[in-house]
Order: structure tokens, then sequence, then C-alpha cells
């Protein structure tokens, strides 16, 4: 850790401790915000669409203005990160156990269970992301009448997202197994006898975690800009508990009557995240992967 | 008109030195300018279909309302008047004349006639019509020489001119030379001629259409009545997204937008150039209750909501006018009632709404045993003007009383489904009254017990004899004062046990470019043959 | 090798079938079209008779199978909304899209192939990092906000370009284009270059991991140690073959740049099958959205496949097992 630490270029190591803050930050939300913002009761529509305070109408409480609502825009865009970064960093989860798990059994089991997987992972392939998770959490909704309840609001999107996700998982996985499996050693391994299941995960999966991690962290800047395509389109994160992309999308209906912070500041927040994972990510797969270089 | 040709001046710049420079030249284009007056205009979506009885939305008869006329009409002031009719009378209790004005002309050159009406009716009145429910009343129509027809009613009907505002003539011999006797309809996945082309007696003419992009008319010099428009031509693009139309008018790419977001208004109405016309629709915004035994947020717990005193303890505790103020920017109009003013039935003592009166809403909790309970309260989110904005603010107002709302917005697509199912424990509901533009409708939809035809937007096990008895008697009431005595005392009972929870009449916003003359009428309707670029 | 064809072709026919299913069995249970399409005051018993004439009362098994059948026989059914076959809806709004993912491929690869070439030649370079920077700030910018942020500049302030639509548009049989008018290149305009932003990272970075393979061969080595002159061996000899898996990939890309143009569409109310599928999808018009899903899932194999036979052709070793 230290080592790779010591190869990491300023830009990179900024990045990185700009990630890390952020997603702490947001993290710590609750004990940092001024307000709740999820807290109907405490909302004040007489406060709404305040200017940030060194602009005139500006109120010292509101640092960066008011919403539409009358909540703190501050209060606002750290519970919206911490949303949206909850979101992302779960589906990533998801996505990269479920791929994993997959693409080991697809690459070690072969036959049928990879014909399935591969098929599987063909067709969803064919669809990009947010295409996919569209219909999942349109289709979540009508099927699933609690769906829309801020309490599964989450976990659709997680699913959505994570559907499209683990592909890439599997398939860098199925190759990497593929590779070690011809190995002389794990061919050694499988003549004494030790059962299959043992070989993938003791022997096989320490060799492909690194390029997991890898796409993990790529996919986390991916699976942040899905949530908030989603949200910005109306079948995200409810106006009572908004992510960056909800809150993106209420301020865009007020861009043009001159009420730009509730649009600017979440924007902004969104693409610094991002960007900051993304310069991670992209020196990591460099890194440890020159031949995945340029594929994004 | 000089703000017209400053702009024009400007598009022109680089050409227009040459022609400014020639006085004869610059002559020309003035007259160029003053005989083509083309109105480009946009609105959140596309008509459905041309075809007039294919379709059931009101935005699709509107835009069709151009090219096609019914028997009557709404004036300026939206009263009924004749239009290819020009007198009637009630010849027997179930039966209706119609004269039928002479010297009319399609727009192919076809005269209009009796036969026309009758051929029209029949083809609405198919079991394959998709819109044959607007004139479910009427059982048969009669041509009793070529400009004298007679329409049969089930029983006394006094809606029927109502409903046949809504019912456009269709050219007999077109439709036969067109195989387009039967009318299209989504169900029977059948279209026909008509679905694409359009010939009408109104005051444009059909030229173009590519659904979602755009639809063209031009001015048909032969209209029968006088035209008080000036235009052309009309080019008609739906613009989904807000932002956009607004962007596009100003940026010049548009004259008129229908509806303008009333957050852009002030904007709009800044900007040099431009103006904002402003009307209370007829469509009146309230919350709809559960009056099941036990609400969805709760299962197990008998309803709060069955207790009127908890029903009134909500309206009490929404602060209208703060709502009126920040969230509908003063453009709504508080109502008390369920139908508008303009509607029959209204009445004016009941258009009070409840004190905001947090501490006595609680002490109605108190007393109803109902402290802190929990209900869900759904939305949509692009069907009403600021709906999300509204309930979201209505929930933060409820908790303040100790009420657990959890709020659900979706869009229509789903939201109106689920209310039609009986989903939702309260929800938002805007209702116009139209086509009718009559109380009536509020009591056939919304009040009466559902079933039998009746309480198709009664989801929620509201059922009370007094309403179902007035409904029954409202509608074969000819009388018309002891009619809207019916009607008002329906709405009376509403207002007393708090049935529904009205909150505004919502505002339509048209903006348009200065030059621009247009009236917004109280039904959304745009009604472009009273229009004028100056 | 015609077996290993039939066998592609085979797997192919699975995955659309599949497509299919799910496209089928996902439609279905969306939103609810007789509610959307009954009037306002429609009664509980007109709606149940809306649901029969729409076939949504048999059961799902039967509505599979008429499904897949009317497919087949090239009927994608009409559409709940317009009235009108899917199919000519789909061909209608298909030049609005191609002609935009066409600027906005060509776009990103006039772009993109220079901008990765510079970064190759000098990985270090204060030009290449700049690119990379910029490429990066390029991928984490969300489509919408771009868009957003390119209307409110060039349409509504400095008012230069049309915010919406396709301008004048030229009817060339059953084919509209926008390339034949002034009006219609300046539609063009900003939907294909937030269009091609998206597609012009994955571009850049490609050539230039191609690039810098390519010159680290031993034949570009050779080359330079002959003394070569420097423009030839870069654009004549490293670039020609870089770019193989270049066109490949833009030609893959395709189908996604279809399906991604929905956010660009919306943004840009521009007329295609991205607007109509989003406008479908808010009125659950079921024929409009499986149609489209079909459409983009039917590209996708197409062209996948099509790549994976020329490159058996090409390369004996994959013929056995692709």
């Amino acid at each position: 850790m230290t080592a790779l630490w010591r190869q990491m270029p300023l830009s990179v190591r900024l990045s990185g401790l700009l990630a890390a803050v952020m997603i702490l930050t947001a993290a710590a939300a609750p004990w940092l915000a001024p307000t709740d913002p999820t807290l109907l009761s405490s909302l004040n529509l007489m406060d709404a669409e305040l200017p940030p305070r060194w602009m005139a109408g500006g109120e010292a409480r509101y640092w960066l203005g008011t919403d539409n609502q009358g909540r703190d825009l501050v209060s606002a865009i750290l519970y919206g990160a911490r949303v949206s970064i909850g979101i992302g960093i779960a589906a990533v989860a998801l996505s990269a156990t479920l791929g994993v798990v997959l693409g080991l059994i697809a690459g070690y089991v072969g036959g049928t269970a990879d014909a399935v997987i591969s098929r599987a992972g063909d067709v969803i392939m064919s669809f990009p992301t947010i295409l996919l998770a569209l219909l999942v959490a349109g289709i979540a909704r009508a099927v699933l009448p609690q769906a829309a309840s801020v309490a599964w609001t989450p976990v659709i999107l997680v699913g959505a997202i994570a559907i499209h996700d683990w592909v890439q998982y599997a398939r860098t996985v199925r190759g990497t197994t593929l590779v070690e499996g011809a190995k002389d050693y794990v061919k050694a391994v499988r003549v004494i006898g030790l059962p299959r299941r043992r070989i993938m995960f003791r022997h096989i999966l320490p060799n492909v975690i690194s390029p997991a991690l890898v796409i993990a962290t790529i996919n986390l800047a991916g699976a942040v800009l899905t949530e908030a395509t989603l949200s910005f389109l109306g079948v995200g994160m409810p106006p009572t508990y908004p992510s960056l992309g909800t809150l993106i999308r209420i301020g865009n209906e007020f861009v043009f009557s001159g009420i730009w912070w509730i649009a600017v500041f979440p924007a902004v927040t969104l693409v610094v995240l991002v960007l900051a994972v993304n310069i991670l990510g992209d020196w990591l797969r460099d890194r440890f992967n020159p031949k995945l270089r340029g594929r994004s | 008109m000089a703000q017209m040709l400053v702009r024009r001046g400007a598009a022109r710049r680089r050409k227009g030195w040459v022609a400014g420079a020639v006085a004869g030249a610059c002559l020309a284009l003035l007259a160029g300018v003053a005989e083509a007056r083309t109105l480009r205009f946009a609105s959140q979506g596309d008509i459905a279909t041309l075809d007039p009885y294919a379709h059931t939305e009101s935005f699709t008869s509107n835009i069709l309302h151009h090219i096609y006329e019914p028997l009557v009409r709404r004036s300026k002031s939206l009263e009924i008047e004749p239009a290819l009719a020009t007198a009637w009378r009630q010849v027997a209790p179930d039966r209706w004349r119609f004269e039928l004005r002479r010297g009319v002309q399609f727009h192919n050159g076809n005269a209009f006639t009796a036969d026309d009406v009758v051929a029209s009716m029949q083809r609405l009145m198919d079991p394959a019509a998709r819109a044959r429910g607007n004139v479910s009343q009427v059982t048969a129509v009669e041509k009793v020489d070529d400009f004298t027809v007679e329409f049969v009613t089930r029983g006394p009907y006094p809606l029927l001119l109502n409903d046949l505002t809504g019912v456009f003539i269709m050219d007999r011999e077109w439709m036969a030379a067109n195989n387009a006797l039967q009318p299209g309809n989504i169900s029977t996945r059948t279209t026909t001629y008509a679905s694409t082309n359009a010939n009408g007696t109104g005051p444009f003419r059909f030229e173009s259409w590519r659904p979602d992009q755009a639809l063209t008319m031009t001015v048909n010099p032969s209209w029968w009545d006088r035209a008080e428009h000036n235009l052309t031509r009309i080019e008609f693009r739906p613009i989904r997204s807000d932002a956009t139309r607004v962007a596009a008018l100003l940026s010049g790419e548009l004259d008129l937008i229908v509806p303008a977001p009333l957050q852009d208004l002030e904007r709009i109405a800044s900007a040099s150039g431009y103006k904002v016309i402003e009307e209370p629709s007829l469509r009146l915004i309230f919350l709809g209750f559960s009056f099941r035994p036990e609400l969805h947020a709760a299962p197990g717990v008998r309803n709060p909501l069955l207790d009127p005193r908890v029903r009134r303890a909500l309206w009490m505790a929404i602060d209208l006018d703060t709502l009126h103020r920040r969230v509908m920017r003063g453009k709504s109009r508080t109502v008390g009632t369920l139908v508008a003013p303009q509607i029959p039935g209204y009445a004016r003592e009941l258009d009070q709404p409840l004190r905001f009166d947090p501490q006595g809403a609680q002490r109605l909790l108190q007393e109803a045993g109902a402290t802190g309970f929990k209900v869900r309260l759904n939305c949509s989110n692009d069907r009403y003007i600021a709906d999300e904005q509204t309930c979201v603010a209505i929930a933060g107002m409820w908790s303040r009383i100790g009420v657990g709302v959890e709020v659900q917005v979706e869009s229509r697509t789903t939201y109106f489904p689920r209310m039609d199912r009986g989903e939702l424990d309260i929800y938002m509901l805007g209702w116009a009254t139209l086509p009718p533009m009559d109380a009536f409708s509020v009591l056939s939809a919304l009040l009466a017990t559902r079933g039998q035809g009746l309480g198709g937007n009664n989801p929620n096990g509201l059922s009370d004899p007094r309403l179902d008895a007035l409904t029954a008697q409202a509608a074969v009431e000819m009388d018309e004062p002891k009619r809207r005595a019916l009607m008002t005392e329906a709405l009376k009972i509403v207002r007393d046990d708090v049935l529904y929870l009205p909150l505004h009449q919502q505002p339509v916003a048209f903006a348009a470019r200065a030059p621009v003359e247009v009236i917004n009428h109280a039904d959304e309707f745009v009604r472009l043959w009273f229009a004028k670029v100056n | 090798m015609l077996q290993a064809l039939g066998a592609r072709l085979a797997q192919a026919i699975l995955v659309m079938l599949t497509v299919t299913a799910v496209a089928f069995l996902m439609f279905r249970y969306v939103g609810d079209p007789v509610r959307i399409m009954a009037r306002e005051d429609a009664t509980v018993a007109e709606r149940e008779e809306l649901r029969v004439s729409l076939g949504l009362d048999q059961p799902v098994a039967i509505q599979y199978l008429n499904f897949v059948g009317r497919i087949a026989s090239g009927d994608l059914g009409t559409s709940y909304r317009n009235n009108r076959p899917v199919a000519d809806l789909l061909l209608e709004r298909l030049p609005a899209t191609l002609e935009l993912v066409l600027v906005a491929t060509v776009l990103s690869l006039a772009l993109g192939i220079p901008l990765g070439v510079i970064s190759a030649l000098k990985p270090d370079g204060v030009a290449a990092r700049i690119i990379q920077a910029v490429s990066l700030i390029g991928i984490s910018t969300p489509t919408f906000v771009t868009g957003i942020g390119l209307i409110l500049v060039f349409a509504v302030t400095l008012k230069l370009l049309p915010s919406f639509g396709r301008g004048e548009v030229v009817q060339l049989g059953w084919w509209a284009t926008g390339f034949l008018s002034a009006s219609g290149w300046r539609s063009l305009l900003l939907p294909g270059i937030t269009l091609a932003l998206y597609q012009l990272t994955l571009i850049m970075r490609l050539v230039r991991s191609e690039m810098i393979d390519v010159l680290s061969s031993d034949y570009i080595r050779y080359a330079r140690a002959r003394g070569l002159p420097r423009p030839y061996i870069h654009f004549k000899l490293a670039l020609r073959n870089a770019l193989m898996p270049v066109i490949t990939v833009t030609g893959l890309q395709i189908g996604s740049l279809i399906a991604f143009a929905i956010v660009t569409e919306t943004v840009f109310q521009w007329p295609g099958l991205g607007l109509l599928f989003i406008q479908a999808v808010g009125f659950v018009d079921i024929p409009v959205m499986s149609a489209y899903l079909l459409l983009v899932g039917l590209l996708f194999v197409l062209l996948n496949t099509i790549v994976d036979v020329l490159y058996a052709l090409v390369d004996p070793r994959l013929r056995v097992r692709s």
C-alpha cells in the first residue's frame, strides 16, 4: 500500500485524497451538516430560493443559499453526496461480488455454466447501462407497489446499476481464470485432488483481485454518474431524500429563472467527486494492467 | 410591428444592408412581412392522432379544433354558441332538433349538409370508436332534411349541448372516398386515412404532420365565420422539456409557448420583446382520501382518515397562503370547493378554505385520538403545475402537527394506475370538468359510489348515499336552477365533511413574443382563431 | 468453417430470443396503458373493455407467443399513443438518430485520432497531460449537464445556434435529411457535439494506447533505426496499424451510441429514436418500447456477429473456438 502511494504522481495523490475526503465528509453528513434536509418539519417555505450568503439577499446561516423548498444547500449537498456515494459503493460491491463469483465459475467450471453466464453477459452487454437501468428502475416501480417508497428506491437503484456492471468483472475474471487454470501449479493442485471450490477460492481468486479492484474504482465513478442520470430523468431518488442527481434535476427547472445556485453547486460537487475518483482509477488501471489502457 | 422589423433586420444584418440602401426594396420587404404571418407555437406534447374519434385527449381535441368544427362551440367567453348549427330546440324530452348552417364548405370544397352530421355521428357512435363515451347519452341521429337533423337521447339529458362542443363534424364524401367511414381506434389496432389526414370546415387547413416534430396548418380563406385572427400559417411543435421550451422562445425560434413554467414567468416578462399572459385555469387541484378500513402506510390499524375531524385537521394544518405565495408564486387562487367559479353548480359561499390553524388542528387530532398517525402522500411530478413542490411543502406542514408523512412522487405513467387501483392513502388530483364544463362531471366521476358507470375516479371507497341520490337526480333534471341547486348541495356535503381537500385553482400561463396577441382561456384550450401577430 | 458460422448465427438467434422474452416480460408489466389511454372520467366497465380489446386479459404465455409471432412476420404492432404502426414510427425516426450518430462519430474521430496521436507521441509532454486532464473532466461530466450548458451559452446567451429540433429537413424518399439545409446543419451542431464528447474520450484513449503499443513494436524500431522520416513512421506506418481496432470499436459502439442518444435527444428535443423511446416510456406505449429494445439488441448482435465472423475469417486460430 505504501509502495503504491510512493509510486503515485502528485496529481493522483491529491485526487485520491480529495476523493477520500469527500467520501468521508459525505459519510459524516449527519454530524457535519447544519440542518437535516430530510426532516420535512424543519423546512420553511418562507426561506425558499435564498441566494448564497455573499450575494445580495443572502443570509449568513445559508452559505450556499437554499433550494425551492427552503432547504439549506450545504446540508442538501452533504446529504445528497452521501446518498449518491452510498448507492455507488453499494452498486459496485454488489456487481463486483456477483461478477467475480460468476466469472470464477464460468472460467473454472466451464461447459454449460460458462455458456449460460457468458450468454447472459452478452445479452446484458447488448444494452447500454442507462437503458437497462431505466428499464429496471421503471419496472420495479410498476411491479412492486412499495418500490416507490423511500426505503426501497436506493435498493432498486443499486440493482439497476449492478445488473449491467457485473459483466465486466465476470469477463475479466473468466479470462484470468482460464489463464491461471492452465498453469502448472493449478494442474498440480488438481492432480492431488483438492476440491474445486477450494482451488477456485484459494488459488485462483487471489490472482483476480487486483484487476477487479481496478475495475471497481472506475465503475464507482460510472455508478455515481448513472445514479445521477436516473435521478435527473426522474426515476431515481425522491425529492424528500435527494441525491446529487435529484438536486440537479430540481435545480435545472430554475436555471433559466436566475436561481442558478440550486443546480450549479450540486453539479460542481458531482463533477469534482467523479473526476477525483476517475483520476485515481485511471492511474490504477495504467499501473496494474497496461493492456487495459484506453479501453474504458 | 416595429419590434418585429428590428428583429428581422438583425437577423438579416448582412444581406439587409443592401436592401436597406434601396427604399423600394425595403418597402417590398415590409409588404412581405405584413402578408406572411406565421405563428410558431410549442406545447409540452404532441397530438395523439388526426382522427377526432380515435382518441380522448383534451389537448388533441384542442389542436384539431382549428381544422374541424363542432355543431356548437365555445365563444370567447366560453359560452356555448352556434357553430355549424345555427339554432336548436327540444322537440320532445329526449329529442333535439338542430338547424344547420348553410353555405359552409369543407376544405376540399365539398358542401356541408345533414348527411355529414349523420355520417359523423354514426362514425363516432360506432362501437369501435375510441371517443364514443363523449356522446354516451345519444342513441340516434336522424336527418330531417338537408339542413335539419334530430338527436335522440337516452331519456331527458341536460348536457347534450355541452357534449356536442367536443364532437367534430367530418365530410361524408371524403370519408367514403378514402375508406375512412369506420373510425380509427388504438384498441382494434386500426388506423384510417383520417388518422394522418384531415378535412374539416375550420379556420385553418391541415398541411402536414410529422409526429413529435411539427404540425402545420394554413389559413382557410373561405371560412364561413368572420376571421378575427390575421394568421396565414401555424407551425406547431411539441417540446417536452420546460427548459428547452423557454430557451427556444427566448432565442427567437418560437412565437408562443403553452404552458410557460411558473418559475420562468418573471424572467420572460422582464426580457425585452416578450410577454406573459396568465389566466386561472378551470382545473382545480385537490387531495383525495382513502376511505378504506386501513391505510397502506399503517396496516392493521383503523384508518384515521375515516374520522371527519382528522380530515378537517389536515386541512387546517396547511398554510395555503404560503403555498400560494411561495410555491405557486402568487399565481394560483386558493379555493374551498371542487369547481371553478365559471362552472354551473359553483357556489361562492362554499369557496372558502378553512383558516390556517395548526394548534386547532392538533386539538382536533387529539379529540379524534389520532395524534401522530402515519400516512402516505402520493403525487405526480409531471401532470399538474408545481405538483411535486406542492406535495413536499404540504408534507412539511403536516409533519409539524405531528403527522408522520411519507411523500411518494412519481411520473403520471405509474401514478394514475396506482391511484385507480386504490393503492394510495392521500393523493393529489386535478379536475377541470372537461369536456362538459359542468359540476355534474364532479358528481358522476368523483363523488358517486364506484360502479354502474359512475365513480370512475372515485377509487378509494368513498360512498355516501346522499351523494349518490343527488347524482341520480341531477342526471335527469332539466330545470336548470334546480339542477344547479342539486349539484351545489353535493359540493356542500363535500366541504362540510372534507371528503376532498381543495387546494387551489391552477394558473396557466402563456408566454409569447410581444407582437403576438392571443387569449388564454380558462379551459386550457389555445384558440388561435382569436390570435393576431402585429 | 460453415459450422462455425452456423454456431455463431444460432447463438445470435438465441440472444435475440432472450431479448424478445425479456422485452416482452418487462414491458408487459410497466405501468398500465389502460388508465393512460382512458378518458379522465372513463367508467370502470369502459376501462375493462379497453383492457380486453388490447389483449391484456389473456395469459402471459399466449401474449408472448403472439408477440414473437408478430415480430417474426415483421409486424411490430401499433403504437398505443400515435395509433400508427410501430415499424413506420421507427423508420420515420431512424434518419434523425442515424444522422446525429454519424455526425457525433465523425466529430469524435476527427478530434479523437489527432488528440490520441499527440498524447501517444509524447506521453509525458504538456499537450498530452492537458489532453488527458480535459478528457477526464469530459467523462466525469454527465451528458445532461454538458447539454444544458451548451444550450445556455450558444442558444440562450449568444443566440447563435438553435436549442431544439432538426431545423429544416429535406425529404429524400422516406429519409428526411437535415444535411441539405443550412438550418439542418446548425441544428445538428449542439446535439452532435454533446453526443460526440461521450465517444471522443473513448476513441482518444484507444488511439493513444494502440499507438503506444505499435510504436514500441520491433518493426517501428527497425524503421527508426533505418532513419526513415518521422512523419512517415508515425502516420504511414504506426497510425495505419493502430487504426484497425479503432475502426472496429467505433463500429461496435454504434448500437450503444444510438441508445446513449436517449439523454442527448431528451435535452435537445431531437426527434429521433431516443426521444421516441422516452416519450413511449412516459405514455407506457408498450409496442414502441419493445420495438426499441429489440432494435438496439438486434443492432448490437448484428454488429458483433459480423465482427466475429470477419475475425474468424482473418485469424484461423479463432475458427475453432471463438
